[in-house]
Parts: structure tokens; C-alpha cells; sequence
């Protein structure tokens, strides 16, 4: 199990190196050229040369990458010779927009996001799970077929579609709870984690919206043909309670592709819900990254783009060490 | 339900009622396409410490008839009617809470594939241990005790240590020693074993089946034997009943059956053996398909594959069910019993 872990965090490490050289490549390299973004509005050509020196862009490519590299482990300067500033650890380039260190301007956004995320994530989880076995368990009566129509009306409803009507609903007609406050950050903030949560509780709601609805599908799908396994037929024949048949024996074993799903669902949500937080005014990381990508300000995208692509990746491993912990055939094999 | 009233049943005086009594036992299973009449009359009767076989070609019901006589249909959409009498009590009627108290502890059951009839996620001496807090008030190590001790008892060397494993480390044979265990740790008075043997190796398949025995013959319990394999049938039970459509079609001693075949449908079993003794792997005996649980037939469920139908008058094979008839012991469910075929009037 250990060396187990051990080779997937070793292939973790790989592979983000070789992501952040993709992403940098595909910026450095993509259509809108970083010294001319950088300059803004009035640019003369000299202008450009300039901050094509001043951003480094003059060097050899892999220098520029291994200097941007090198911020992730030390603090690096940054600028023309002679006008240069230190960028501090860990250091992920300079906004073009405010020259701010776009770590700092992560660290702000990150909590938003993980706000948001956290909230969803409980709240589509229980009553994704919780429905889907439901309807396993009654799988062909009312209470089935009643919950598996909820689910496909909630996959076929887009989050902006879903925000709004909740924030026309409950924020303008009936007023029964404010728009998202981007002072309240984090539950042990001064205001304290009820109005932290109701400050979230629209975001969550229709983020859960969504993909409770894929996780009661997946759910349901996957309890049913669990029930129908032998082993469960076993159990029962033990003289198991089946409260003991359904739950010790049914949703440890029909639990795994939920597992799966829950991995990937979380690395694509750290990264930035970005229709919600464009409709609940979040400035999560989505927000952050959009505003940066309109403005050109290449260095903060990039940045946020890497780090989702890292979350996903890490979700990914930790969801195989999950599997490994849950299922022995996986571990002893 | 202490042991010491099970001791003093188990000599039943002459007259008294069999250890389970099955009578009339149907079974229906609603289906998109209609009702399925998977079980359709099955009657038998079991002593303590005797082997009961049930034979029959694969979907004429003897899997269904065990479900049902464990109260795994209970809950389901399944509709069971009938009887069973074990020990008394009626299986049929009792609440699925009520069965769950004799499962496991008084009826045991060994399932056909031991792989997928064991948790893939737990260990096997954690499944074994399960089945028997269920029914005891033991702490965890009295139970891993238990499980260990049982595991040795079914044959399985280094059982300490094996506890620990999953049934994917265990071998087809090993896994289906320790189904045993689990369906003996609280010494059932009954069990029910389906195919016990189909799934395993041909090599390990005897073993397993001595294994059964030996530990049949130990603890005295009843035990339904349902197999393809008539060769074992001749050598170990002392009653059989062999099914079709899911009736009882004959049933008695196996000398009886084996030497004074009365139903044309046993007949059809006994000459598609190769040598009686013989294993093999299915049986497809007489030409012809089983009827259709959706719509059987009005007459004898076996009249379209049977060669003497014809020569029953005023087409009564067709037209009218057979009632099971027993004499001397041996019951039959034919309008044309093979003894009365010399009766016949020459004419016909
Ligand atoms: N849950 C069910 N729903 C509908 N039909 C069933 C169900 N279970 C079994 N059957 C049908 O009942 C018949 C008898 O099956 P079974 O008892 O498994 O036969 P076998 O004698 O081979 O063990 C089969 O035709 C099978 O298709
Ligand atoms: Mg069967």
C-alpha cells in the first residue's frame, strides 16, 4: 500500500511538471503576444521591444520557462535591467494590470472559491447519494420514478439558468436571503459560519442543482446492480438486518464509481466555478480568471489555469489511493 | 428455540409430523411481459439427518423453490403460496422479520458460485465472523474464534492466517470451504445447498461434496441437495424429487426412482446419463423446450416433449393437470404412470 502511494505521488510530481510546461508553452506561444498585452492601450512599436525585454521574452525560450520555474522555489526578480522588482515566494509572475504578485492575488481568491466549493460539494453529495439509494432501494415505485424525474429536470438546467431564478426568487421578490457579500469569506470569520453559510447557500444551491442529478443517476444505477449480487443475497441469507444488508454490505461495495466521480467533481470545482461566481459576483478564482483573460492580463490566467489544472490532476491521484483503500483487489494486486 | 427442545424433536414418534413440510408450494413472479409461474406445486418432506436431492433441468425452479423456503423472496414482488412447515412453524407465513431470526441460525444455505456469492471488499474470516454475532452475543474476538476454529473444520489450512485474506487470494475450492463455514457456523438444523459443487473444478468437486457430508453426518442436520448430477443423487440421498415447470413431477427413495421410474420425464434424466455414476455438466435430455412461465399449458406442463401423451385417451394430457398420486411412498404426477403403460388396451 505504501509503495502503492508512493508510485502515484511520484507520477504526481511528473506529471504536474509536464502540465505547467504545456500550459506555459501554450501561453508564451498562443495568439496574443504577452509584450503587446503588457503595454497596454498606446503602444509604439519601441514601446513593445521594451517590454519584450522587460518581461524577459528576448531570452531563449526554455530560459523563460525555467526562470518562471524557478519562482515556484525562490523568489525571482522580474523586469527590464535596471527597473527590475522582486517577485517573492512563491512567485507566478506579476499582474500586467496592477504589477501585484499574482500569488497574492490567488491567495485572495482562492478562499472565495473553496467557499463555494465546500458548501456544493456537501450539499450534492448527501442528497445526490442520498436520493440515488433511495431510489435503488424503492427502485420502480412512486418514490423512484418521482426522484429519478427530479434528477432529469436538474441535468437539464444550466447553472445561470438556475442562479437566476434563484436570485430573482429568493433575493428581489422575497427577499428571504442578501445577495452574496464577498466580506464574509470563510466560516470563522468575524461574522461567524451561519452567516457564512447563508452568505453561500444560493451558490451551493445551484451548483447542487446540477450535479446532484448526475449523482443520484450514478447512484441509483450503481446500488441497483449491486443489489442484484449475489453477495447481497448472502447477506440477507445470514439473517442480517437489512438496514446491516443495505449499507455494510450494499453501499460499501456500490459506492466506488461515486468515489470516482466526487474526485474529478472536486479538482474541476477548486479550479474555479466560474458561471457561478460570475452570477453570484464571487471573486473566486473563475471570476479572478475571466476578468484577467478580457483584460489580457496574461500572467494571472496563467496562473489560475495551471492551478486548475493541478487540482484536477491531484484529484485524480488521491481518487486512485481512494480506490486502493477501498477495494483490496486493487491494493493486493 | 433452545437446543435441548431441538434434541427431543429430533426423534419425532412414528406419526409425527416431518421436520419441514413443503405442500403445494407456488411461487409467481410478476414480469413486464406477465405473470411468471416459476414454481407451480412442489410438495416434499425432510427428516432430521437425512439428504433429500432435488434434480431437474436448469430453470424448472429448484433455485426459486430454495429462495423461497429461505424467505429471500419476502420483500421482493414475488408472490409465494403454499406451505412449509419446518418444525412446526409456517416458512411461508412468517414476516420477513421473523425469518431473519431462523436464517443464518436455523436454515443455512450454500450458494452455487462461491466468488460471487462472497463480499469482493471484506475479508473472508470478517464475512464468517458476521455470520455468527448475527446470532450470538459475542465480542470480536469471540467471534474471530469461532471463525477460525470453523474455518480449520471445513479444511483450510493456516485458518489464523486466512481470516485475514479476501475471497480474490482464495482458490474456487477454498472459497466454497469457507461458504460452508459461513452456512455452518450457527449449526443450522436445515441446509440448503444449490448446486454446491457446479461452479468448483471437477477435481475439487468431490472433495467438497465429502466435506458436506462429513459435516452433514456430524452435526445431524437435514439437508436439500439440489444438483445436475444424478451419479451424486444415487450415492448420497436417500429421497429425491425431481422437478419440472416447477412442479414436483416424481419423488420418492432413490432406489424407487432409480429402478421403478414412473414419470417419462425421469425416464428421459435417467437414460441421458452417460453411466449412472457419471458427472456431468448439464443435463438436456428429451428433445423439446421447458414450457413457458408466462402461459402454461392447461394439461400436463411435460405433455409437449412427452412420447406417451399421444397415447393417453380423449387427449387428457392435454387437457386436464395430472394431480401428484403417491403410493407406497413413491408420488408421481402422470396420467400414464410407465407401471401402467402394460395396461394399455391393445387397440390404442
Ligand atoms: N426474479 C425472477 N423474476 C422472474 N422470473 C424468475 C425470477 N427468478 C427466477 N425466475 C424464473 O424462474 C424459473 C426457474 O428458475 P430457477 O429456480 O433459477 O431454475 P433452476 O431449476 O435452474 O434453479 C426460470 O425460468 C427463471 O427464469
Ligand atoms: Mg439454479
Amino acid at each position: 500500500m505504501t509503495r502503492f502511494i508512493l508510485k502515484r505521488l511520484a507520477s504526481l510530481v511528473l506529471l504536474l511538471a509536464a502540465v505547467s510546461f504545456i500550459t506555459f508553452t501554450l501561453f508564451q506561444l498562443g495568439p496574443s503576444d504577452p509584450a503587446a498585452a503588457s503595454c497596454g492601450q498606446e503602444c509604439t512599436p519601441e514601446r513593445v521591444a521594451e517590454a519584450r525585454v522587460a518581461l524577459g521574452m528576448d531570452k531563449p525560450f526554455l530560459v523563460q520557462y525555467l526562470q518562471y520555474l524557478s519562482g515556484f522555489f525562490s523568489a525571482r526578480t522580474i523586469g527590464a535591467p535596471g527597473a527590475e522588482s522582486i517577485c517573492v515566494w512563491p512567485c507566478l509572475g506579476k499582474s500586467f494590470q496592477t504589477n501585484e504578485n499574482v500569488t497574492d492575488i490567488i491567495a485572495r481568491s482562492l478562499p472565495y472559491t473553496l467557499s463555494i466549493a465546500s458548501g456544493a460539494l456537501v450539499l450534492w453529495t448527501v442528497v445526490g447519494v442520498g436520493l440515488g439509494l433511495v431510489a435503488a432501494i424503492k427502485k420502480g415505485r412512486l418514490a423512484d420514478k418521482a426522484i429519478v424525474a427530479g434528477a432529469s429536470v436538474g441535468v437539464s438546467l444550466p447553472i445561470p439558468v438556475t442562479g437566476l431564478f434563484l436570485l430573482i426568487v429568493f433575493v428581489n421578490q422575497f427577499h428571504l436571503l442578501p445577495f452574496t457579500s464577498n466580506a464574509v469569506v470563510v466560516p470563522w470569520g468575524p461574522a461567524g459560519p451561519g452567516s457564512w453559510i447563508v452568505n453561500y447557500l444560493l451558490p451551493w444551491v445551484a451548483l447542487a442543482v446540477l450535479f446532484s442529478a448526475s449523482y443520484i443517476r450514478v447512484t441509483r444505477t450503481s446500488m441497483i446492480e449491486t443489489f442484484s449480487e449475489d453477495f447481497m443475497r448472502t447477506a440477507r441469507a445470514k439473517g442480517l438486518a437489512p438496514r446491516t444488508v443495505v449499507f455494510r454490505h450494499g453501499v460499501r461495495a456500490g459506492i466506488t464509481p461515486v468515489v470516482t466521480m466526487l474526485g474529478m467533481d472536486i479538482g474541476l470545482l477548486l479550479g474555479g466555478a466560474v458561471l457561478t461566481e460570475q452570477i453570484f459576483s464571487v471573486p473566486g478564482l473563475g471570476f479572478t480568471a475571466v476578468r484577467a483573460a478580457v483584460a489580457g492580463d496574461l500572467p494571472v490566467t496563467m496562473a489560475i489555469t495551471m492551478l486548475a489544472a493541478f487540482f484536477v490532476i491531484t484529484a485524480n491521484v488521491v481518487v486512485d489511493i481512494a480506490y486502493a483503500a477501498i477495494d483490496p483487489r486493487v491494493r493486493l494486486s | 428455540m433452545t437446543h435441548a427442545s431441538m434434541e427431543t424433536s429430533s426423534r419425532p414418534a412414528r406419526g409425527a409430523a416431518p421436520f419441514l413440510d413443503v405442500r403445494g408450494l407456488t411461487v409467481q413472479f410478476p414480469t413486464d411481459d406477465g405473470v411468471a409461474s416459476a414454481v407451480n406445486g412442489v410438495d416434499f418432506s425432510i427428516e432430521r439427518g437425512s439428504i433429500l436431492g432435488i434434480v431437474g433441468e436448469s430453470g424448472s425452479g429448484k433455485s426459486v423453490t430454495s429462495q423461497a423456503l429461505m424467505g429471500l423472496l419476502k420483500g421482493t414482488s414475488a408472490k409465494v403460496g403454499g406451505q412449509a412447515l419446518f418444525d412446526g412453524v409456517d416458512l411461508v407465513a412468517l414476516s420477513e422479520a421473523e425469518m431473519r431470526r431462523l436464517r443464518g441460525q436455523r436454515i443455512g444455505m450454500i450458494f452455487q458460485d462461491p466468488l460471487s456469492a462472497l463480499h469482493p471488499l471484506y475479508t473472508v474470516g470478517r464475512q464468517i465472523a458476521e455470520a455468527y454475532t448475527v446470532h450470538h452475543r459475542a465480542t470480536r474476538a469471540q467471534a474471530r474464534k469461532a471463525a477460525v476454529d470453523m474455518l480449520g473444520r471445513v479444511g483450510i489450512p493456516n485458518p489464523e492466517q486466512r481470516f485475514d485474506e479476501y475471497p480474490h487470494q482464495f482458490s474456487g475450492g477454498m472459497r466454497q470451504r469457507a461458504m460452508i463455514a459461513m452456512a455452518l457456523i450457527c449449526e443450522p438444523e436445515l441446509l440448503i445447498a444449490d448446486e454446491p459443487t457446479t461452479a468448483l473444478d471437477v477435481t475439487v468437486q468431490a472433495q467438497i461434496l465429502d466435506l458436506m457430508l462429513e459435516l452433514q453426518a456430524e452435526t445431524q442436520s437435514a439437508l436439500i441437495l439440489i444438483t445436475h448430477d444424478l451419479g451424486v443423487v444415487a450415492e448420497v440421498c436417500e429421497n429425491v424429487l425431481v422437478m419440472y415447470g416447477g412442479q414436483c413431477v416424481e419423488a420418492g427413495p432413490v432406489d424407487e426412482i432409480f429402478y421403478r421410474t414412473q414419470h417419462p420425464y425421469t425416464l428421459g434424466l435417467l437414460s441421458s446419463m452417460p453411466t449412472l455414476g457419471g458427472r456431468q455438466e448439464r443435463l438436456t435430455p428429451i428433445p423439446g423446450q421447458p414450457p413457458s412461465l408466462l402461459d402454461l399449458p392447461s394439461g400436463c406442463l411435460f405433455s409437449d416433449r412427452c412420447p406417451a401423451a399421444s397415447l393417453v385417451p380423449d387427449r387428457r394430457c392435454r387437457t386436464e393437470r395430472p394431480l401428484l398420486v403417491t403410493e407406497g411412498g413413491h408420488s408421481r404426477r402422470c396420467h400414464l404412470p410407465i407401471d401402467q403403460l402394460a395396461t394399455l388396451p391393445a387397440s390404442r
